[in-house]
């Protein structure tokens, strides 16, 4: 019998979860030591974003803080479908108070590690974007402002969606939710409102900003592990898409996080003591249409006769991003 | 030792001998001066290993008490009035939660109209809340119950508010007798708690507790405050055999053996009370007082208990439940088991109205004399609220009570309006 050796031609590759990677360049999410501290289980809808980029980030975090992790949860989708009494699906210590304090009890519970000289013991406090931009702002201002020993981590999907899908100052503009519906003259959200956390994050001076997008994974792990090499309060804010709230399929949610951050609507990018140090460049920038045209949220925009004025306004966006940070280099762009 | 202090300093020194480990700041009058005198002990390292945090808020501080207590650590904050309903959702979250954190409310009034001085509504507000709520009459109770409240609250598994009046306990100079530290460690050992967040054993805590489970875990919450009402006579006798003097438990009753009258009333009034029954005592008046150390858990047997041969019971109050009447006279006749009829409640002090010896005899005398009504607000300026009343009936405006009133009288002010 004739005899062929097999050859593993990917081997080297990013293929099958990284686990053709050698050991080191692995991430820890294809590593035999993942902690899982976010357990399957849980209730979070196909295709979310958030529950995605929440696994991510704290086994990366653990997997930074050899295990020594405790975590602070706002009220939210992560917080429902994670504990429901009697079920958790945390592996790791994990307490919900309120929606909007999330950053606080992270305070308090680094202040306790602290008198009990239990240095090694590292903080992440997280929660969604309404939980961080609208009502959970005041307690994280003043984690940052303090400069607490806390990792505060935003999963971003753009609106409230455990409620329901509500505009939250997370909404971009344009997208239609349950409180800014396209009906009469309204065509969704209104241009020129919304916070960009991430920026207000920076003007705290506060050690480390990054934000990430559950497309690009690794970068989210190894933003994780760079802030954890940092004492003091450090922000990571991740655009998780949301089927439901976005109405794109369950299967797409890595797609559309990778069109934002193409198109240049989400810039992703890092920055220490106030000072972006890092940004991620794109090849080619994408039109934003690429990226509105798959989500219903969006599809008043393309309904005829279309609203041609409303999709130059959010391109123009996309490139005072592309402007701001840099993100498509001057000789790629000639190529 | 013997000190002349102010209330705030003695409350900050017995605090300072409870160890504390985490201990949240926010400003706010009259507590203002607990927090200061800590943060200076803090900052001097007296108090190390412990953490002096100025937050950014009260909701903020009450949510720093919530993560330091349950990763393990004493916490301690204090507050007041608009400071403790802007916390509020997170003082019912630490009771939920079952963190033994300790804050004292130095009371003050509520607004609008926005108002400094001493009531009980900011406290009686959160009656319902599941904190123990211990009302002090002087300082060296203010000192006494703070101790108590720790041992009390880790005890239980329940945060306690040590309730004090603003400014007539926290501003005024009184002799205090200050524990020792030894003392104060026989009677409070270190903080054990049962459950923390700590890597080592990886616990949820605050999961989202649906229809199946949540009325019981409700229902423990009042078993557990139930179970209270005998810890806290048990541990203020604990604390009369290591400190050598009596503070704290449900009730304190003074000359109540054989009298016909019995007020009824929380803070420190009660002296005013006393020494005015003192002089009707010595005319042969037959009157007496119940002071209400613990106003949660209610202590409804001791109240009957205490009340039982009483013909007429005078609930004097410094809160007011508008639409209804008294809130403490509501939870006394909720348990007199004589005639509810024969409770009578009266509303005083509030917003800081001073309460007199005089006025208390009125009243005290109607009611001996079968003359008092079911409520009566102790001096109020009859003739300035008919007049309102009587233009409201002609013509009713929308707009604020208070410069409603200017409106009336004239002033310079109602002619902006």
């Amino acid at each position: 019998m004739s005899y062929q050796p097999i050859r593993f031609y990917q081997t080297g590759t990013f293929t099958v979860g990284n686990r053709l990677l050698p050991e080191a360049q692995r991430s820890v999410q294809s590593g035999r030591e993942r902690t899982n501290s976010l357990n399957s289980g849980h209730r979070a809808c196909q295709g979310c974003g958030e529950a995605l980029g929440a696994r991510y980030a704290i086994d990366a975090a653990m997997a930074a803080t050899n295990r020594q992790l405790v975590a602070a949860n706002a009220t939210g989708c992560l917080e429902v479908f994670s504990t429901p009494y009697p079920e958790t699906s945390w592996q790791i210590p994990w307490i919900h108070s309120l929606f909007g304090n999330a950053a606080a009890v992270g305070t308090g519970i680094a202040a306790a590690l602290r008198v009990q000289g239990k240095r090694d013991v590292r903080v992440v406090a997280q929660g969604g974007d309404g939980g961080t931009t609208d009502i959970g702002f005041g307690c994280l201002s003043g984690m940052f402002e303090r400069n607490d020993d806390v990792l505060y981590i935003c999963y971003d999907n753009e609106a409230y969606m455990n409620t329901g899908v509500q505009r939250s100052s997370a909404t971009p503009p344009a997208a239609r939710t349950n409180t800014t519906m396209p009906v009469g003259e309204s065509t969704g959200a209104r241009f020129g409102q919304g916070k960009n956390l991430p920026l207000i994050a920076m003007a705290h001076e506060i050690p480390y900003v990054a934000t990430a997008t559950v497309a690009e994974l690794r970068d989210l792990e190894a933003k994780v592990r760079r802030a954890m090499e940092f004492r003091g309060a450090r922000y990571i804010h991740v655009l998780v898409p949301c089927p439901l709230g976005w109405g794109h399929g369950s299967a797409e949610t890595i797609k559309m996080a990778r069109l934002a951050q193409e198109t240049a609507l989400f810039p992703v990018f890092e920055a220490e003591h106030g000072e972006v140090t890092n940004v991620s460049k794109l090849r080619r920038q994408l039109p934003v249409e690429d990226y509105l045209k798959p989500q219903s949220r969006f599809a008043h925009l393309f309904k005829p006769p279309g609203h041609a004025d409303l999709i130059a306004r959010i391109q123009a966006l996309a490139d005072r991003n592309v402007q701001r940070f840099g993100l498509v280099d001057a000789a790629e762009d000639a190529q | 030792m013997l000190k002349q202090v102010e209330g705030s300093a003695a409350v900050a020194e017995a605090i300072a001998l409870c160890r504390p480990q985490v201990i949240c700041a926010y400003p706010i009058s009259p507590q203002t001066h607990i927090v200061e005198a800590l943060g200076r002990r803090v900052d001097a390292g007296e108090l190390a290993p412990c953490e002096f945090i100025n937050v950014e808020s009260e909701f903020a501080a009450m949510s720093v008490a919530i993560g330091a207590s349950a990763t393990g650590a004493r916490a301690y904050t204090a507050t007041a009035s608009q400071g403790l309903l802007f916390m509020a959702e997170a003082v019912y979250n630490a009771a939920g939660l079952g963190l033994p954190i300790v804050m004292t409310v130095a009371n003050r009034a509520i607004g609008a109209p926005i108002n400094i001085w001493n009531d009980h509504t900011d406290a009686l507000s959160q009656r319902d809340c599941g904190w123990l709520q211990l009302f002090a009459e002087d300082n060296q109770e203010a000192l006494d119950l703070h101790i108590q409240a720790f041992r009390l609250a880790e005890e239980l598994s329940l945060p306690v508010m040590v309730c004090m009046d603003g400014f007539i306990l926290t501003h005024a100079y009184e002799r205090v007798d200050m524990p020792t530290q030894a003392q104060v460690d026989s009677y409070l050992p270190p903080y054990e708690p049962r459950q923390v967040l700590d890597p080592a054993d990886p616990v949820s805590i605050g999961a989202m507790v649906g229809p199946e489970a949540f009325m019981e875990v409700r229902y423990l919450a009042h078993a557990k405050q139930q179970q209270a009402l005998e810890l806290i006579p048990a541990w203020a006798d604990e604390f009369r055999r290591v400190f050598g003097r009596p503070s704290g438990g449900l009730v304190h009753e003074y000359r109540t053996s054989d009298a016909d009258v019995i007020v009824v009333a929380l803070g420190s009034v009660l002296g005013t009370i006393k020494d005015t029954v003192d002089m009707m005592r010595d005319e042969g008046l037959k009157i007496g007082v119940l002071g209400i150390t613990c106003f949660r858990p209610w202590p409804a047997a001791a109240v009957r208990n205490s009340l039982q041969q009483a013909k007429r019971v005078v609930v004097l109050e410094k809160s007011l439940a508008v639409g209804m009447g008294g809130i403490v006279g509501n939870n006394v006749s909720a348990s007199f088991s004589g005639s509810p009829d024969r409770v009578h409640t009266v509303i005083a002090g509030l917003g800081g109205r001073s309460i007199t010896r005089g006025s208390l005899r009125r009243v005290f005398e109607q009611a001996l004399a079968d003359s008092l009504e079911p409520l009566t607000f102790l001096d109020l300026d009859r003739a300035l609220v008919d007049r309102v009343l009587e233009r409201e009936r002609v013509q009713r405006r929308s707009g604020p009570i208070a410069e409603g009133i200017l409106k009336d009288l004239g002033v310079v002010a109602a002619k902006l309006g």
